[in-house]
């Protein structure tokens, strides 16, 4: 029987203080029982001589100085792990909260992780296929990969999300199986229930394993919950090979759950308020995707943050775009036009994408219709700024050529249903037939022999024939 | 008896250590049962606070913590190309070996491959003189670098015994230095140095000669010099780790340390691969032999992190000692500067602004201030070139980084997201971005490339900057109501920004030009410009001379061209000539 410690020091937030401690280690994890027998969760977050600062989980309600008993496990916060954790759905600090008991661990992992040895990674290459058109050509994901995805509040990123796990395939024959791993933080109950049902209608649920934190649950959980989540996924990935999609909604409020944190432990605030190491530790989240050399499994991120305001020079979407790998843009002005996904391509980027397209992964044309698209896009944003100021009328007859293109490139380019799933080399084709829309001389992004091969006025011609009989 | 210190508190990477007074400042120490390593950077007459490398979970009070005498040092010798180390320079690979792919916490590994043998030709014998960094040894390192055993900066002495040269590892003795006080010193192949502190060398060299990137918006607008600093400050997405790879693989230095300071672990094993298969166009070897990288990845401790560029820089000023030219990638500086921010409000020390610690900019001068070019102490010429990507919150450089970077650097290449946004790479911003080395080099292009240079340089920043105040104006009303040959100044513009300034990273001959070439693109340019103001003066037409295939052409050349036919510019320039001559008969009406 180990040492318990009566009563407590003094309480602050979730923070409590025992003093007369002996022997607690850094970081490692206490059980709290209170007198009425229920039992809670602390983690040592400081300790200063014989006095030790825990932070408790289920936060501090209820506590008083004197009705604690306190005992310390001599671990560190760990997650249950085993393949039985597919279909199921456990809280935010990774225990079961769909009433069929616990999971049978096969092994226990610290859900801090250790950093992954730069000399034992190896380098993303393989694109996962989504279906989307934006995401294929112009920014396409590749397994191993941390993407997230920039959304506000109120748009569609938690449809694409759906529409991304229900489409996303892997290109080359691997043998490994595919599976989700899914972090909700700070949420709300129906947003949660609506991806729970997604994943059911599509019958994916018996390959995802559920993380939920929802909105009125305690922050200090919403802290561990990526971690649970990672760890989950970093098992599935290395030991039982699998390739892992982990979708993590909201980061927004994971990291003001981290700057509340952060402030009823009297730190130093950077920003807008948030702790300084806030880089430091959304990267130790998102620096767990990526592929092991010589193991087969993957694990790939999908982040899902909404930048508040829309602004993203916000800390958080900022710190997000300098750790991951690119990033997808959302744009209320697009959805409001309605196009979905409204994913706005100018700031939206994939880093890895140049390694994992091409000859051998995708088409050897990739890279060139990617390229020109972009920069004809950019074209568009300055012939719409000017046609803003002059009118449309007086603008030179290439800039006209340009704002036909944009229509074009929105309506049948960005735009599909939620269900439809576009193949690579539908995606790629269409990207040139709408490139045909434009002069070949204003295609300067492209060697001539690739856009003699490719370019297609008359299938330009056709698609413009096509929209105007829909839209009768 | 002294007693033992012990650990009287644990807060993240911060340990402190109460009533002792063994330690000394910067001094490393050992920390716990697990020995992490651990550096005090505080100290005061009850308490001691110590920095810890490593992971601190699973710390207790009453641990001991371990002084060692020593400050804070990286190991330097034979075997540091070619590898990999993390902040506070541990071998990556050998970690490896130690724990998997997952670093564990307290692991001893050698810095240096303590087995590999060297072939060592020694160059003392008995009874010589030797003076503080002369070299004793030498041994060729790997195929593209000979290593220079030297003395340490800080002994001279007459040699007591001399190794034959021979096969040697790096703990064998090689040489014994007497010193003038008679206390005899043993010399092996490697050396300890201070990482906070600046190797010393004979005196510091002007910078005159440009080190030379291939990258024609850096080398014909704004050039670094060897020895000199440089800032990419830029928001995410807008290229700077990719500059900075194009750097590293093209520049004309003899040695590349590239140092990863918080950034992606996926970039890390990038550099790694490539680096690995690119064939140096020096040496057709591969381009690692001549490479040391550096890796503290984003979810490293942070305490490793701000260590990391001490180690780096140290890691050069060494092979520059040797007498050569060595270009230090930093990417992230401002990684490093939020890790000094981190320990200082653990340390609870009263920040300035935006929480960074006081003391930023002073730590920022004192790195920049160990690059330039030296005589070194044993008469060799060295220099060392810091080029440090800074990474401004909200890409706002009025951040407190990038402002403070801007003072102590020389050359700021402002990456732009508007630029990059329409896959206008590299996205160096031509208004925001400045070099002053410009008048120090000024003599080695016209000396070196071609006397009309710096000419047709400022001729073609004149045009960039007039095609600026244009498009103010076109943006207001559009560009027709534009007279002529304000019209041509916009196209020419556009030929500089496309067929110039764009520069294509993925092309065989266009990811590296050599000076030659590019000065060749600008005359060719600017003598398109000329031509077409004549023929404008003789009212031809704009839109004829835009419709005649001849912008085309210029935009193309970076492709058409190969860099090793320049002689091919003759026969392009007649080309246009005639091509524009024919366009003559085409006049405009004349109102």
């Amino acid at each position: 029987m180990s040492l318990q410690y009566f009563g407590l020091h003094s309480i602050s937030g979730s923070l409590i203080v025992l003093d007369h401690v002996k022997g607690a280690r850094f970081d490692e994890m206490a059980r709290i029982v209170l007198d009425d027998g229920t039992e809670r969760t602390g983690r040592v977050a400081m300790l200063e001589g014989d006095k030790a600062i825990l932070q408790v989980f289920e936060g501090t309600h209820g506590l008083s100085l004197t009705n604690t008993r306190t005992q310390f496990t001599g671990r560190p916060m760990e997650m249950p792990l085993s393949e039985d954790l597919f279909g199921r759905v456990f809280t935010g600090a990774g225990r079961p909260a769909d009433g069929l008991g616990e999971v049978m661990p096969e092994k226990f992992g610290d859900i801090n992780g250790a950093p992954l040895n730069p000399v034992s990674r190896q380098y993303p290459r393989n694109f996962i296929q989504t279906g989307i058109s934006s995401i294929d050509c112009l920014m396409t994901l590749i397994r191993g990969q941390k993407l997230p995805i920039f959304s506000g509040t109120g748009l569609s990123h938690n449809k694409l999300a759906v529409q991304i796990v229900q489409q996303a395939k892997i290109a080359q024959d691997s043998g490994a199986e595919f599976a989700i791993v899914f972090a909700a933080m700070g949420i709300q109950n129906d947003v949660a229930d609506y991806f729970r049902r997604s994943f059911a209608e599509s019958g994916v649920l018996q390959n995802v394993v559920m993380f939920l934190n929802l909105a009125n649950d305690p922050i200090v959980e919403r802290i561990i919950t990526p971690r649970c989540a990672l760890t989950a996924a970093e098992y599935l990935a290395y030991e039982k090979h699998m390739h892992i999609l982990v979708v993590m909604t909201d980061m927004t409020a994971y990291a003001e759950a981290l700057r509340e944190f952060s402030s009823s432990k009297g730190e130093i605030p950077g920003r807008k308020g948030f702790p300084g190491y806030l880089y430091s530790d959304l990267a130790s989240l998102y620096e767990r995707a990526g592929i092991i050399e010589g193991i087969e499994g993957s694990v790939t991120q999908l982040p899902i943050l909404t930048m508040p305001n829309d602004d993203i020079t916000h800390p958080v979407p900022d710190l997000t775009g300098y750790i991951t790998e690119g990033q997808i843009v959302l744009d209320r002005g697009l959805e409001q036009g309605g196009v979905y996904p409204p994913i706005s391509v100018l700031p939206s980027l994939s880093r890895l994408m140049k390694d994992g397209i091409g000859e051998g992964y995708t088409r050897a044309d990739h890279a060139a219709v990617s390229n020109q698209l972009f920069a004809a896009y950019a074209q568009v944003q300055d012939a719409r700024s000017l046609a803003s100021v002059i009118g449309e009328e007086e603008l030179s007859e290439l800039d006209r050529k340009y704002l036909e293109f944009g229509r074009y490139f929105e309506t049948c380019f960005l735009t599909q249903r939620f269900n439809e799933n576009r193949s690579m080399e539908e995606t790629l084709d269409l990207g040139w037939t709408l490139l045909s829309l434009l002069p070949k001389s204003a295609l300067d992004r492209v060697d001539d022999a690739v856009l003699n091969e490719h370019y297609d006025p008359a299938a330009a011609e056709a698609l413009v024939q096509k929209v105007r009989e829909r839209n009768g | 008896m002294m007693q033992q210190p012990v650990i009287f508190s644990v807060n993240g990477p911060v340990v402190k250590v109460r009533d002792t007074n063994v330690f000394a400042m910067m001094e490393m120490v050992y920390v716990g049962h697990r020995r992490l390593i651990g550096e005090v950077i505080g100290l005061t007459d009850t308490e001691t606070t110590i920095q810890v490398y490593e992971s601190t979970s699973g710390l207790q009070t009453g641990e001991p913590v371990e002084p060692t005498g020593a400050p804070m040092s990286v190991t330097l010798g034979p075997g540091i190309m070619t590898n990999i180390f993390d902040g506070i320079e541990r071998p990556l690979r050998a970690l490896e070996d130690a724990s998997g792919a997952f670093i564990g916490d307290g692991l001893a590994v050698p810095v240096l491959d303590a087995e590999k043998e060297y072939d060592v030709d020694v160059k003392v014998q008995k009874g010589t003189v030797l003076q503080p960094g002369e070299a004793y040894a030498s041994c060729p390192e790997t195929s593209a670098i000979l290593h220079l055993c030297m003395v340490p900066p800080t002994l001279s002495g007459t040699v007591v015994y001399a190794a034959k040269s021979g096969k040697y590892r790096i703990n064998d003795e090689i040489v014994r230095l007497e010193d003038a006080d008679g206390k005899v010193h043993s010399l092996t192949l490697c050396q300890k140095w201070p990482i906070r502190r600046a190797r010393p060398a004979a005196r510091r060299l002007s910078p005159s000669r440009p080190m030379i990137t291939g990258q024609r918006v850096l080398d014909t607008l704004f050039p670094i010099a060897r020895g000199g600093t440089a800032a990419i400050p830029g928001g995410f997405g807008t290229g700077k780790t990719m500059t900075q790879h194009q750097i590293a693989k093209w520049c004309d230095a003899d040695i590349i340390v590239y140092i990863g300071c918080g950034e992606r672990g996926n970039e890390m094993t990038q550099v790694l691969e490539e680096f690995t298969a690119l064939t140096d166009p020096r040496t057709g070897k591969s381009l690692m032999e001549r490479t040391v990288l550096i890796a503290n990845t984003s979810n490293m401790p942070v305490a490793a992190r701000e260590a990391s560029i001490y180690t780096g820089i140290t890691l050069a000023e060494y092979y520059r000692d040797m007498g050569y030219h060595i270009a230090i990638m930093a990417d992230s500086t401002s990684r490093w500067a939020e890790a000094l921010r981190e320990i200082s409000g653990r340390l609870e020390e009263m920040p300035a602004e935006e929480g960074y610690p006081a003391y930023l900019p002073s730590r920022l001068s004192e790195f920049y201030e160990r690059t330039g070019a030296y005589e070194t102490l044993n008469g060799r010429e060295g220099s060392v070139t810091v080029i440090g990507a800074v990474s401004p919150q909200g890409s706002d450089f009025s951040e407190p980084v990038t402002q403070n970077t801007k003072r102590f650097v020389r050359c700021f290449w402002g990456l732009d997201k508007a630029l990059a946004y329409a896959r206008h790479y590299p996205a160096i911003n031509w208004t925001m971005s400045y070099s002053e080395y410009m008048d120090d080099l000024a003599a080695y292009y016209e000396r070196e490339v071609n006397p009309k240079f710096n000419a047709y340089r400022t001729e073609l920043s004149a045009l960039l900057k007039e095609e600026q105040t244009l498009m103010d104006i076109v943006r207001l009303i559009g560009s027709d109501v534009l007279p002529e040959d304000q019209k041509l100044v916009i196209e020419t513009a556009r030929l500089i920004r496309v067929g110039f300034l764009q520069q294509n990273a993925y092309h065989k001959d266009d990811t590296y030009v050599p000076l030659q070439k590019q000065f060749l693109m600008m005359k060719l340019i600017l003598h398109f410009h000329h031509e077409a103001k004549k023929l404008l003066a003789e009212h031809v037409e704009l839109k004829a001379i835009r419709e005649s295939g001849v912008p085309e052409l210029i935009v193309k050349v970076k492709y058409d061209i190969p860099n090793s036919e320049p002689e091919r510019f003759e026969t392009l320039t007649r080309q246009i000539d005639s091509t524009l001559h024919a366009l003559r008969g085409n006049k405009r009406e004349v109102l």
